[in-house]
């Protein structure tokens, strides 16, 4: 186990770190802002890889296929919002669960007749392809550098659009009173299709970038939906700096554990029981890592203070 | 929380008067005809070559058993709890791993070395004690918060056992464990559908009688007054946290049992039993059929799986219907099946 491969792996865990926080980010916001849990979120993610899929395949171009992504997984975030969702916003979270668990089964359903049952594989766009040496001695795919860009990038706007913008503003007003925001005049159900829009095209963005690592398959959306609720249960549910940082950890413990638990365990275990007991452990490891900050602290690690 | 879901059948009460009476009365003659009808439903579906539905009701009774143990907590108890396969699958791989150590896969060590591991009088307690410390383990950290953190910590728990038994390779990994035969039961053949038939109704039966004592005795008192008010309930005096954890343990080793049924009826356990979705459907159940009910989430598991069953007889995407249909259910029909039953009642 040399540095090199231990730092190779820190860059995995940083580019799953970012696509669960591109997630989670979306997810948070719904959650702080609309008091609203949404299954459906993982959906946006298979949709958006699936549009990605096709629309690259069509027109063998990747930043087109890029483009369409975002507005059409903006696009079908509203439409759920506005037909599905609304409705929900003043229910309890039983409800919300169910309907939104419904419309897992419809977008399941839909996306296999659409494209059939088969997974999709898609190419590394071009321009993206090769690595580049980061270190002496240390190759590392560039296409997963850009994912990590691209999260950084998205993570910046994101805290500038909360802190800084006139809409962030209003953004974080509505999480603490939507009330007396509404009587101010802001149209809080515009406010909050914007939010959700917001939320569907991060999730679009990430089922995007996902298709060349992952394949692109029905029920892709459900798994990456659990971790990001591990990541935000353990950032704090509505704070978008608890998600960055829920989302960082869970990316290395998740790479770091699948990585390295195994051949840990082998300096004490025979190959065969290491490499069976690592695996089986390597897939617990975040929600062992939850239970334990939950015990902690119940409340996540960074909880958005001002919710009444 | 609506005003409607509220109503439940504890501040109904006071309402009956004469209309109570009939009510009783409709309700006898009912259920009256429900079990007949269930309790010939063997040698007539025989006599007229259609013994699928012998096993179509056994899955039926199962998956009834889970809902009406979910309902303990989710209806009477407000506990939304989305990890509920978690336990009825753990029940279920219990009888699985059990059965795999009896016919003599991976050189059995000690404790899997014995004669009675086929037998249900051992297999079916050791499934219930599993899936109850199970429940007690992640009920002891979950119930220590509420809302949508609850919600999200015992669906992702459950996901957690999932994976654990998916990369678990001994065991079969992802593909499952089959299992060679039914357990022994002492003076009951299980592998005689109808015995296993009425097995599983009994069981039933006895749950929902037991549910019945329970709901109305202090214990779910306590549990159905935490629902509305839990600061009232502290305020109160009651250990509200040791209450939610016991009812949480009891709904989790009944589902265990639940499991060790399924395993029994379906000769093979998979991670797929512990699948967030066999979770989701479970809750639509409960739903369905009306939450906080006893008779509701058995309604709702007859009806969710009678659906599947003719759905996908008919189309093969049948899940397009299903997934608006329950949107629908959740908008506009929240106290379920059972709710408008005892609405339509001529209650005055």
């Amino acid at each position: 186990m040399s540095i090199l491969l231990v730092l190779e792996q820190v860059l995995n865990g940083l580019q799953f770190g970012v696509m669960l926080f591109l997630m989670a980010a979306g997810l948070t916001l719904v959650f702080g802002i609309m008091g609203m849990i949404n299954l459906a979120h993982g959906s946006l993610y298979m949709v958006g890889a699936y549009i990605c899929a096709t629309v690259y395949q069509l027109t063998g171009s990747f930043w087109l296929a890029l483009a369409a992504t975002l507005c059409a997984s903006a696009l079908v975030g509203i439409a759920v919002e506005r037909i599905a969702l609304r409705t929900l916003y003043s229910r309890d979270h039983l409800d919300q669960v169910l309907a939104t668990f419904g419309l897992i089964l419809f977008f399941n359903e839909l996306t296999k007749i659409i494209w059939g049952p088969r997974a999709l594989f898609l190419d590394v766009p071009a321009a993206l392809s090769g690595s580049v040496q980061i270190i002496p001695g240390v190759d590392y795919p560039l296409y997963r550098l850009a994912i990590i860009a691209v999260g950084g990038l998205v993570a910046f706007s994101l805290y500038w659009l909360i802190v800084r913008t006139r809409m962030g503003m209003m953004i974080r007003a509505s999480a603490s009173n939507r009330e007396i925001i509404g009587a101010l005049g802001v149209n809080v159900p515009l406010l909050y299709t914007l939010v959700f829009g917001l939320g569907a095209m991060l999730a679009g963005l990430a089922g995007a970038m996902a298709g060349p690592v992952w394949s692109v398959e029905v029920g892709m959306g459900e798994n990456i939906l659990i971790l990001t609720f591990v990541v935000i249960v353990i950032g704090g549910i509505g704070s978008v700096r608890g998600a960055l940082l829920g989302s960082c950890l869970v990316g290395f413990i998740d790479t770091m554990g699948r990585a390295f638990l195994p051949a840990s365990l082998g300096l004490f275990l025979d190959p065969a029981t290491a490499n069976g007991v690592g695996a089986s452990l390597a897939s617990m490891s975040i929600y062992i890592f939850m239970a334990a900050i939950l015990v902690w602290k119940p409340s996540g690690l960074l909880p958005v203070h001002a919710r009444p | 929380m609506s005003d409607a879901s509220r109503t439940t059948a504890v501040s109904r009460a006071p309402a009956e008067g004469k209309a109570g009476r009939l009510e009783t009365g409709w309700r006898a003659a009912l259920l009256t005809c429900v079990a007949a009808a269930l309790l010939v439903l063997p040698p007539a579906a025989e006599a007229l070559d259609e013994a699928f539905l012998i096993g179509l009701f056994t899955r039926i009774f199962i998956f009834a058993l889970a809902a009406v143990s979910l309902d303990l907590i989710l209806g009477f108890g407000g506990m939304v709890s989305f990890g509920h396969s978690a336990y009825f699958g753990a029940g279920a791989y219990v009888v699985g791993i059990l059965s795999f150590h009896a016919a003599g896969g991976e050189a059995p060590a000690w404790p899997f070395s014995l004669p009675w591991m086929e037998s249900a009088v051992a297999a079916w307690p050791l499934a219930v004690a599993a899936a109850a410390l199970l429940a007690l383990l992640v009920g002891a950290v979950s119930l220590r918060t509420s809302g949508m953190y609850f919600i999200m910590i015992t669906l992702a728990f459950a996901q957690m056992l999932y994976y654990f038994f998916v990369s678990l390779e001994v065991y079969g990994g992802d593909d499952g464990l089959s299992i060679a035969g039914k357990n022994n039961l002492p003076g009951l053949d299980l592998e005689n559908e109808a015995s296993f038939y009425y097995l599983c109704l009994l069981i039933l039966v006895v749950f929902l009688l037991i549910g019945r004592r329970l709901v109305h005795s202090r214990f779910g008192m306590v549990l159905q007054g935490c629902k509305e008010n839990e600061q009232r309930m502290l305020a109160l005096g009651f250990p509200v946290y040791r209450y939610k954890l016991a009812a949480f343990v009891m709904a989790g080793a009944v589902a265990g049992l639940a499991g060790a049924l399924m395993a029994n009826y379906m000769g093979f356990v998979s991670p797929g039993l512990m699948h967030w979705t066999v979770s989701g459907e479970i809750m639509v159940m409960v739903i369905l059929g009306g939450m906080g009910t006893l008779a509701g989430p058995v309604i709702g598991a007859f009806v969710l799986l009678l659906l599947e069953e003719i759905l996908s007889a008919y189309m093969e995407h049948w899940m397009i219907v299903l997934g608006p249909v329950m949107v629908l259910v959740v908008l506009f029909a929240r106290r379920g099946i059972w709710g408008w039953f005892q609405r339509g009642d001529p209650d005055g």
